[in-house]
């Protein structure tokens, strides 16, 4: 596959959009609106962070990208008027998600097995996927054998094993210490660069979206709206070498303030509406 | 290495006493009820000594023993009867109990529907509703059957069915994002979720057929050579026949024993990799 390299992030091209979200909106039952008015192009090959503070609805975005829900209002439109495949996206949950009776293997060959795949013709694809994230020789452990980092790869080799064109992640490392979380950071960043999938990433951490992406969107809450966008136009591989570097620390500068914004209009709002 | 594997040699004097008192516990564990057993036997007999106790009262454990050994024909083949029942009962308990809760578990509305009439069928008193049964049924094995079953298929329904409805959202929605359909999602995560509830309820159901085998036999009061134990208690009563009915009440319990350690060992062997419940503690 000859793909151009998409380190810098393209500029908008209307040919490599994969999916609009046009006036997008979700009000729950209870009255509450998670999203109101999202307009975002998701292009072919981004890595895209939704960055906000905890109701600012960018779970709820997820998994409306991930056909779990359905929106209110608006339109996702998929590569300009196309349904949505579901084997075309992977989901890695805040927690692992693995099914904790079943082996490492079985646990990452589950999405073909759905398929109806058998575990002979699933093995070459999953014995690759859990090289790519680092498990080889861990296929027989069961899920509670092993440590949180290591149960996140064997969630992200699920989410893989299908090939999908895009990965959609819930604040997948929130819950582990740092040093696993840098560690998963960069094996995810190589595993992006040679696949080049998109990738749709919410977090709450500003440092973890501006070392991810090339794209941060960054969400305010009440209702939950996107409040503002940065290219983060640092070039891969990023590395250890960038994570201390001035460019990352003044990038990160940057998107904190336009994330304290964010959560101040917020505030703001709140005030003025009592 | 080796400073490390030393270690063993020089612990400090907490960890010493706990490596103790962890090694009296193990041993306490067997030694100190089967002292306290002995114990309450030695004393039974010593009780019918010092008081003169006739035998049709209260007999000696020895003779309780000699009575096991003579009557041994006779208490087996009963034992066999009751087992038979208890078995059969517990097996059609495991199918109507997850077929039911399968079936449950498929759609909200069923389980609205129907889960009343199972509470109902487990509270009213099998012994109740025994003179119904004997209107009804003819057979003596069907009236058994049914009256241990209705006692021990509600154990099973219940836990097998909280099991099947507490399966974590996530994996629910992981599985419906990979396009799972209704069976697969049974086969391959219900199921294998529901395994711990529904193994607790099996320990439970096991007890509960015997139970309720012994005493369908009793309200259904047979006699003659294909009667259970129960008709053998009920018959030694009548003739002032304690040992045997000592005996034969000691051959119930000790099957209710082994049902319940065969039942756990069977959900230690399932489960013993991934459920919290059967996992040794660590550190």
């Amino acid at each position: 596959m000859i793909r151009e390299k998409v380190a810098q992030a393209p500029a908008s091209d209307v040919a490599s959009t994969l999916l609009a979200l046009r006036g997008v909106g979700k009000v729950f039952s209870n009255g509450v609106t998670a999203l109101s008015d999202v307009n975002l192009t998701i292009r072919e090959g981004d890595f895209l962070s939704l960055l906000g503070p905890s109701g600012c609805g960018k779970s709820t975005a997820l998994r409306l990208i991930a056909g779990l829900s359905t929106p209110t209002s608006g339109v996702l439109d998929w590569r300009g008027g196309g349904t949505l495949d579901r084997s075309n996206i992977g989901f890695v949950f805040q927690e692992p998600t693995l099914l904790p009776w079943a082996s490492v293997f079985d646990n990452v060959w589950l999405p073909l097995r759905l398929k109806g795949i058998s575990r002979a013709k699933a093995a070459p694809a999953v014995t690759e996927m859990l090289a790519r994230v680092h498990l080889t020789g861990f296929e027989d452990a069961v899920p509670r054998e092993l440590s949180g980092g290591m149960k996140m790869r064997v969630s992200i080799a699920r989410a893989m094993v299908t090939k999908p064109r895009v990965l959609l992640m819930d604040e997948p490392f929130a819950a582990l210490d740092e040093i696993t979380r840098f560690k998963l950071n960069n094996d995810l960043l190589e595993l992006w660069q040679d696949e080049r999938f998109t990738v749709v990433f919410v977090t709450h951490s500003v440092f973890e979206s501006v070392f991810l992406s090339n794209r941060v969107v960054v969400m305010a809450a009440r209702p939950g709206r996107v409040f503002d966008e940065l290219a983060i136009e640092a070039s891969y591989p990023r590395d250890e070498a960038f994570r201390t570097s001035p460019d990352y620390a003044a990038l990160c500068r940057q998107a904190s303030d336009v994330l304290v914004n964010a959560i101040n209009s917020t505030a703001g709002a709140h005030h003025d509406g009592h | 290495m080796t400073a490390i594997d030393e270690r063993v040699l020089e612990l400090d004097p907490e960890e010493a006493r706990r490596v103790r008192q962890e090694r009296f516990e193990r041993i306490g564990r067997w030694v100190l009820p089967l002292a306290i057993m002995i114990l309450a036997i030695w004393l039974w007999d010593r009780i019918c000594v010092w008081n003169a106790i006739p035998q049709y009262i209260l007999p000696r454990p020895g003779v309780v023993l000699w009575t096991l050994y003579n009557d041994a024909g006779l208490l087996f083949s009963s034992l066999l009867v009751t087992l038979r029942i208890t078995f059969l009962s517990l097996a059609l308990a495991v199918i109507g109990g997850v077929g039911l809760a399968v079936l449950f578990a498929q759609s909200k509305w069923v389980e609205m529907s129907f889960f009343p009439f199972a509470i109902v069928l487990q509270v009213t008193p099998i012994v109740a509703i025994f003179p119904l049964i004997n209107i009804y049924v003819n057979d003596q094995t069907t009236k058994l059957l049914l009256c241990a079953w209705i006692v021990a298929f509600f154990p099973i329904l219940s836990n097998t069915t909280l099991g099947l409805n507490s399966v974590d959202r996530n994996l629910r929605d992981m599985f419906k994002l990979n396009g799972a359909t209704r069976w697969q999602q049974l086969r391959y995560l219900r199921l294998p979720a529901a395994m711990p509830y529904f193994l607790g309820g099996l320990k439970i159901a096991g007890g509960l057929s015997l139970i309720g085998a012994v005493v369908a036999e009793f309200v259904a009061g047979t006699t003659g050579q294909s009667s259970g134990l129960a008709s053998r208690i009920i018959e030694a009563g009548y003739r002032l026949n304690a040992p045997r009915l000592f005996a034969a009440l000691f051959l119930i319990s000790l099957t209710g024993i082994l049902i319940f350690l065969v039942l756990s060992l069977i959900s230690h062997l399932i489960l013993r990799r991934w459920h919290e419940s059967a996992l040794k503690q660590e550190r």
